[in-house]
């Protein structure tokens, strides 16, 4: 084997290999200083037919409604009434009470796996109210909101998470993968990104049939990296897709900061720029600039002007998961001093400054939507908690591989049956 | 039913044609399907017949390709994507396996994957690496797949109408060195058209061949061929040359297997050769010796022998040095007929 090294030309630089790496470790005290914050007035919202050429701008800046006083203003203001905002900051208030009780069940040992929401409920909770009910979403895994916008009922949502008897999907997914059609609600993978091809089909699909429902779909700014984020935006812009694609930038994919997905150029909406797609840079914790961002990119595929890409700009406030330790790897007082706030106050500031609101209401409805949570809880736990005996029935195990059990199937699952009878003894029967 | 003389591409060809005309959900896309019709025409004039937004061009991405036909099947469309060589189909295995062959598993029904995926594949048409491949055995082992494999123009249409029926999905490859005649397994001779062939007197409506059934294709005593695809008139010629009453059956469909047409024969055959194109090692050969021992054993006379590819990538040059032709055939039947 010959040395690299002697390969080098003496006269020239040599080479240098750029690894990413985040601004801030354990033990740094995070600055955000420098990320800029713009106005509200600062982008100006275009016609919902504009051209993506002529509103490229979009992709670099940074849409916002609410002020930092908590005053809503700007082109982008939605108008929405005091009601709407009443019913959005409860659901946002719920998905974190529900967020809340699902982490310490888990921690409890009642189910394996539990994914929290915390700090982005605006990105799943406002885009879920400015579309219609009868959009379809194809969420990643983070898009508990979207559910509970559409009144999906906490105890389906919970049976799931238990694997239990009353979980509709047999116990066979990682808890938190719903699946909801019903609600507009497409199975959760688990497997990155691989929803955001299968949106555009669906939209595809829909303009091909002359149907009016567009479709809608998340990801991480992680998984933008993957292959069918790209495939996704290729085919949408060759055949004007009637979706949108939400990016959720929450700085951070398990340990990888959002450099490793190409963050340190350019931001993530301007991946729309060069698909010739719309683009729009959002402030993810402005519940009001999220609504009025997918209610302007839904009434543009609505008229047949074709798909739209939405960064929304926002932190993860806890854990990937229940499985990770946030504090091995980033500064531990980032979220306290993420510039842009929390989704829940800023809209309950901004309610409160209206004369909507005050902290009496809100503290006496976060009591009653934890309590809801907790009802709902003790519902679910009657049908049994993972690993407790009240799964499926065995025999489900080989049941939906195929919508007709081929004939090793039927073979495997007597002998899993046989299994269970020479653990269970010869009086053990299937429930 | 009124038949006609078709080739295997005019075959399947004609299974998408019928199934357009009767299921408004049915939709054909892949690369260059569209107005051209096709690479190997098997999409000719059906993009004139049945309009844009139903037989369609696509751009050159297969994950794209499957995973849009994957969001089409939730819309409740009937997709038959192409995949131009079965050689293409690796950018869209993510799609394939982790979703449209989950798909019903993990939502428990609530969404299904009901998409056909067509693809040409196998060598002997000087192909080279990228476009000889044939990679069955790598979805015969994804639970939640059905992988089927015509070998003449009859079954090619009558299976391909039942696939784009089935609600699961369905890899449906088509064994390329056949579309135009059969192949006896000997480069250098004249081929064969497929008028002079039984089974190019197609119905001109619609069929069904059922899935998961395989055909005998020889009736004979002396040992059972296991076989698919092109390999299937390769086998036919080496025994009627060798007089060899040898029963060889057609697989059709992969998974799932026929147990029970292979077992009754080795049963009663007491000897079995398995033949296919692709590589050897983790074939879907290897599942059937298995499956042949396990149901089998005691009446086997022979060990199961295979004959196959070698395990390399298919070479251009040496492509017939390569291909399980005759001599390898034959050498393998000696050898289980010896005793």
């Amino acid at each position: 084997m010959s040395d690299p090294q002697a390969r080098r030309a003496p006269n020239l630089t040599p080479l240098e290999l750029h690894v990413p790496e985040p601004r801030f470790r354990p033990g740094d005290t995070a600055d955000f200083s420098d990320i800029v914050v713009p106005d509200v007035d600062a982008i100006v919202r275009p016609a919902e037919g504009a051209k993506p050429d002529t509103i490229r701008d979009l992709a670099y800046g940074l849409v916002r409604v609410l002020d930092s006083d908590g005053r809503a203003g700007g082109s982008w203001n939605p108008g929405l009434s005091t009601d709407r905002k009443l019913a959005m900051l409860r659901t946002m208030m719920l998905v974190r009470a529900f967020d809340d009780r699902m982490f310490r069940a888990q921690r409890q040992g009642k189910t394996s796996f539990y994914m929290k929401s915390t700090g982005e409920e605006a990105t799943s909770v406002a885009t879920a109210m400015a579309l219609d009910r009868g959009d379809m979403c194809f969420p990643s895994y983070r898009q508990q909101g979207i559910l509970i916008a559409r009144d999906y009922p906490l105890v389906r949502m919970m049976n799931q998470i238990y694997s239990n008897r009353g979980d509709h999907l047999m116990g066979r997914q990682l808890p938190i993968m719903y699946s909801a059609p019903d609600h507009g609600f497409f199975s959760v993978s688990g497997n990155l990104a691989t929803q955001y091809p299968q949106a555009v089909g669906w939209a595809m699909a829909s303009a091909a049939k002359g149907d009016t429902r567009i479709a809608a779909t998340w990801c991480g700014e992680g998984s933008t990296a993957e292959g069918d984020f790209h495939s996704a935006l290729t085919f949408a812009a060759v055949y004007n897709a009637p979706v949108i694609f939400n990016v959720v930038n929450n700085q951070w994919a398990i340990s990888s900061f959002s450099g490793f997905a190409g963050g340190e150029r350019t931001t993530f909406a301007a991946r729309a720029v060069g698909y010739g797609v719309a683009g729009l840079r959002v402030d993810g914790n402005d519940p009001l600039a999220v609504y009025a961002a997918m209610e302007w990119a839904a009434n543009r595929a609505r008229t047949n002007h074709g798909p739209t890409l939405i960064e929304y700009f926002t932190y993860r406030a806890e854990g990937h998961s229940t499985s990770d330790d946030p504090s091995a790897y980033r500064a531990a007082q980032e979220f306290a001093a993420w510039p842009l706030g929390d989704p829940v106050l800023r809209l309950k500031d901004h309610l409160i400054a209206e004369g909507a609101w005050d902290e009496d209401r809100h503290a006496a409805q976060a009591a009653a939507l934890e309590a809801e949570v907790k009802a709902a809880q003790k519902e679910a736990e009657k049908l049994g908690i993972l690993g407790h005996g009240m799964h499926q029935p065995f025999e489900t195990m080989f049941q939906d591989v195929f919508e007709d059990m081929p004939w090793h199937l039927r073979e495997q699952c007597e002998q899993m049956l046989a299994e269970q009878r020479a653990k269970f003894g010869p009086d053990w029967e299937p429930r | 039913m009124s038949t006609e003389t078709m080739n295997m591409i005019e075959a399947i060809n004609s299974a998408m044609d019928v199934m357009l005309e009767r299921d408004p959900s049915v939709v054909v896309l892949g690369e260059d399907v569209g107005y051209f019709g096709g690479v190997f025409r098997a999409t000719a004039g059906l993009q004139r017949k049945y309009g844009k937004t139903r037989v369609f061009d696509t751009p050159i991405n297969e994950c794209g390709i499957v995973g849009v036909a994957v969001g089409m099947g939730a819309y409740g469309l009937r997709p038959v994507p192409e995949i131009q060589f079965a050689d293409y189909i690796y950018p869209g295995l993510d799609q394939l396996v982790s979703e449209a062959a989950r798909l019903r598993y993990r939502s428990a029904g609530d969404f299904i994957a009901p998409l056909t995926v067509r693809s040409p594949f196998g060598g002997g048409i000087f192909g080279g690496q990228t476009h000889s491949q044939s990679p069955e055995s790598m979805f015969t082992h994804v639970c939640g797949l059905k992988t089927v494999i015509p070998s003449t123009p009859y079954d090619a249409k009558g299976l391909l109408i039942a696939a784009i029926e089935d609600n699961d999905p369905v890899i449906f490859f088509e064994p390329k060195r056949i579309y135009n005649g059969p192949f006896s397994g000997y480069y250098d001779r004249p081929v064969e058209p497929w008028a002079k062939h039984a089974a190019s007197a197609v119905p001109e409506g619609y069929y069904r061949i059922e899935l998961g059934k395989a055909a005998v294709v020889r009736a004979g005593e002396a040992v059972t061929v296991l076989t698919y695809g092109t390999m299937v008139h390769v086998a036919m010629t080496v025994v009627e040359e060798q007089g060899i009453d040898a029963e060889v059956i057609d697989l059709r469909t992969l998974l799932p297997i026929d147990i029970d047409t292979i077992a009754a024969s080795v049963e009663k055959t007491g000897r079995c050769l398995i033949i296919h194109e692709a590589t050897r090692t983790s074939g879907f050969g290897a599942e059937l010796a298995a499956l042949v021992q396990e149901r089998c054993f005691y009446q086997l006379e022979a060990p199961v022998e295979r004959v196959t590819g070698f395990d390399t990538p298919y070479p251009h040059s040496l492509e017939w040095a390569y291909f399980p032709g005759p001599v390898r055939i034959a050498t393998a039947l000696a050898k289980i007929l010896k005793d």
